[in-house]
């Protein structure tokens, strides 16, 4: 009652809203169009090509959640060991990514945990050391950390520590939404996958659409018997649509995919701002006359090292894309690898496009994190060096 | 060979003062012992906070701020607890307690720079809506992981407690910790109530138990008598109250802050009984895990608000016509400071880089140097026009 007189009591703003959109005179750092992406598959006629499946594979378009939740529908009926559980995953998750599961599968398999992520990580990593392939999820990768200690010297360790009994707590799949989208300041903005990359017995993954999502996510929970980190950049997850398979496939982990050739500059990214790296590279071939390489990673840890190499040796110059703070992140990993193992193919230094070495304050989200400006000018920086 | 069967133990009975008509359960005393002048700044309060609550989440839908998180139906509880406070005391709370920053004289215009994130936000524009703080009266800022303010609360309980021994001639002083009862189920709440407990550390824990974490109804939550029987299980004095009686929690609290100090020092928990009458946030559709007739029922059987006003009007101090003027009043009020934090500048962009180390590192300083020229390179890619001092301020 009360809301139905407020739109005439706040005058409505000329202003910009707090959203902060782009400058009106932007030419870079444009909205990311996902409607146009060359990123996304948007008929169904590219995919089975690319994914490697038969052409008899029918397919459906779905945004990032609606192939998170296939992807689970899939693994639940596939198999009885299969459990989902965290905080409101019952009545779908405040994602919506397990909308409808515990109504088809039921409450033993799919539930709610009550609200303590060092919980629900150490029951998965018991779930999964009898047998069991648990998809714990966590509401933001912002609080899995009252879960780190089970994900460092638990799940991490497990087989190490268990050796010749040769238990482990391969089957377990902690999945949690990742990333900025905008407004989420501290809390609810980060990308902590170095911080697991770091840690040798974790698998870290990151998907960046909807197909790549559905494929690596049952590949994480049937193909590997590794405790896996999956990381959705939650932006995505409404925003990126595209073509997916209808049945089961994977894709394997540990395995870069080249999204784009090129002969003059390797990108290395994954997650969303291989969306970034997209726009940039379309303007500075535009502008520059270079041709540039786009390879997602997909797999943080371990990774693939090969096709990065491979690329940089061809190229002789790279730059890494994250949007993760640039301090001892992803990036270092990979220029470091790059500078050992093709240093005299080199023709200039790796650059780092990341995240600043501060917190995501709410205000300056947009001057912090990577955007397609600074991708360009990295690109510029490389060619001209 | 005997077990201890919870379910055949009586559960910790509620403490009440005044029934839902606003009538005092025990008619022959005054309730306690504070004027009328105070109790209707506890009511002004309440409303304060109930208006804003309703004005900020209309904003959030027009798109004028990104988030707000309203505390409809728990203002009794803010309130009436800090109102049981001194100034001097310490506040961790965690995110729907407006009312103990509105009791602690936290201003309209605080409020208002901090949902902007303005020039003037004490967060220099780095929190999200709703995530206050306060210098004096100490209210540290909201960090939203839940639960980590509980053992903080306990340490800084013992800071004041060794403070006081090594200096008598400070004033006694208590550490309020609030949180929800889903954020009880966190590790860092068993932790901070247990060292609390074993330093005896003078702090009050105030549990508000609203029925829901988001989605999760508290049987999906915890089994057991509540969270109140926690606090006995870790040798801390508890009791449970009706949030929605302002007097009980008022009492309660004071009583609390006073055992708080007793002895050196010890711990009090408190849990306080109320229902999440909005959706949990202004990102959450209530409606999408719960039937809408049982928010109705709720709103219909009782809230905090109501309950006082009706015993304001019991005993002449309240009607209609002050309701609707102040209500009209405080609208007024609010939109006022709405509008000119609104119009306010941004924090500089330096703003971004400063506050992480007690000074910017040297690499810190090189970044913004790098900001800087790509802010200078490519001029129409950004929009620095809402930033105090512009390109300047970095
Ligand atoms: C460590 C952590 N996990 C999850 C969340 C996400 N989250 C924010 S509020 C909330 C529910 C909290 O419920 P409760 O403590 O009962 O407080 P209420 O919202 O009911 O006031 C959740 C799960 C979080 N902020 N921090
Ligand atoms: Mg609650």
């Amino acid at each position: 009652m009360a809301s139905l007189r407020l739109p005439r009591l706040i005058r409505p703003s000329g202003r910009r809203l707090y959203s902060g959109a782009a400058s009106p005179s932007s030419r870079l750092n444009l909205p990311i169009d996902y409607k146009t992406t060359p990123l996304l598959h948007h008929t169904s006629s590219t995919l089975s090509e690319s994914l490697e499946l038969p052409g008899s594979t029918t397919s459906k378009s779905m945004n990032l959640y609606q192939a998170i939740n296939s992807a689970l529908r899939t693994a639940l009926a596939k198999s009885e060991k299969v459990m989902l559980f965290g905080e409101d995953v019952a009545f779908g998750g405040v994602f919506r990514c397990s909308m409808d599961l515990q109504t088809e599968f039921g409450s033993e398999r799919v539930f709610n945990t009550p609200l303590t992520e060092q919980g629900i990580v150490g029951f998965a990593i018991g779930a999964a050391a009898q047998g069991m392939k648990p998809v714990a999820e966590i509401q933001f990768a912002d609080y899995v950390f009252p879960a780190f200690d089970q994900i460092v010297n638990e799940a991490a360790k497990f087989r190490y520590r268990e050796g010749a009994t040769g238990v482990h707590a391969g089957g377990m799949v902690v999945r949690m939404p990742c990333g900025a989208v905008g407004h989420g300041a501290l809390y609810h903005s980060q990308s902590p996958e170095a911080l697991f990359a770091h840690v040798p017995g974790v698998q870290v993954v990151v998907p960046r659409s909807p197909s790549q999502a559905k494929g690596l996510l049952l590949a994480s929970i049937f193909e590997h018997n590794n405790p896996v980190i999956f990381m959705e950049p939650k932006c995505l997850y409404r925003a990126a649509v595209e073509h997916v398979p209808n049945e089961y496939y994977t894709i394997p982990l540990s395995k870069a995919e080249i999204l784009k050739p090129g002969n003059d500059v390797t990108l290395i990214s994954y997650g969303q701002p291989l969306y970034l790296c997209s726009a940039a590279i379309a303007a500075a071939e535009k502008a520059l006359g270079v041709s540039v390489e786009l390879i997602d990673l997909r797999t943080i840890y371990p990774w693939d090292r090969q096709t990065v190499l491979d690329s940089v040796k061809k190229t002789g110059r790279a730059i890494v894309v994250h949007e993760s703070m640039i301090n001892y992140g992803v990036g270092a990993e990979v220029a470091a690898t790059i500078q050992d193992q093709a240093f005299l193919r080199l023709e200039a230094p790796v650059k780092r496009v990341a995240g600043w070495s501060t917190h995501t304050g709410l205000q300056y989200e947009k001057f912090i994190l990577p955007d397609v400006a600074r991708i360009y000018d990295a690109i510029k920086q490389s060619i001209e060096y | 060979m005997t077990f201890i069967n919870p379910s055949e133990t009586t559960n910790i009975p509620t403490y009440r003062v005044m029934d839902s008509d606003g009538v005092l359960l025990d008619k022959n005393r005054k309730p306690s012992g504070v004027s009328n002048e105070e109790i209707l700044t506890w009511y002004k309060n309440m409303l304060t906070v109930s208006v804003m609550d309703v004005i900020m989440f209309e904003a959030q839908r027009q798109g004028r701020l990104s988030f707000y998180m309203v505390s409809a139906g728990e203002e009794g509880i803010s309130v009436g607890s800090a109102a049981a406070l001194t100034p001097d005391d310490v506040v961790f709370a965690q995110y729907r307690e407006t009312g103990v920053f509105q009791q602690r004289g936290f201003t309209l215009k605080d409020f208002m720079s901090q949902l902007f994130a303005n020039c003037h936000d004490n967060g220099r524009g780095r929190n999200m809506p709703v995530h206050y703080g306060s210098n004096y009266p100490r209210m540290h800022t909201i960090s939203s992981p839940l639960a980590t303010q509980i053992p903080q609360a306990s340490g800084a309980a013992y800071a004041l407690k060794l403070e006081s021994l090594q200096n008598p001639d400070t004033p006694p002083r208590i550490v309020a910790c609030y949180f929800g009862e889903g954020a009880a189920s966190e590790g860092d709440f068993h932790a901070g109530l247990n060292i609390a407990a074993t330093r005896s550390c003078p702090v009050v824990f105030i549990c508000r138990n609203n029925g829901y974490a988001i989605s999760t109804p508290t049987l999906e939550q915890y089994r057991g008598d509540g969270i109140a029987s926690r606090g006995v299980g870790y040798g801390i004095d508890t009791i449970r109250v009706d949030g929605n009686d302002i007097f009980a929690v008022y009492e309660a609290m004071r009583e609390a802050r006073r055992i708080a100090l007793s002895d050196g020092g010890k711990p009090v928990l408190i849990e306080a009984m109320s229902y999440r009458v909005s959706h949990h946030s202004t990102s959450d559709d209530s409606f999408a895990y719960r039937a809408r007739v049982e928010v109705e029922d709720w709103k219909r059987r009782d809230n905090p608000i109501i309950r006082l006003r009706k015993w304001l009007e019991n005993e002449g101090l309240w009607d209609e016509d002050t309701e609707r003027t102040t209500r009209e009043q405080l609208r007024k009020e609010v939109l006022k400071e709405f509008g000119e934090a609104e119009r306010e500048k941004k924090p500089p962009l330096r703003e971004a880089f400063e506050g992480v180390y007690e000074e910017l590192t040297e690499e810190a300083q090189e970044q913004m140097k790098e900001l800087k020229r790509i802010l200078e390179t490519y001029p129409e890619e950004y929009d620095l026009r809402q930033f105090k001092d512009g390109i300047n301020g970095l």
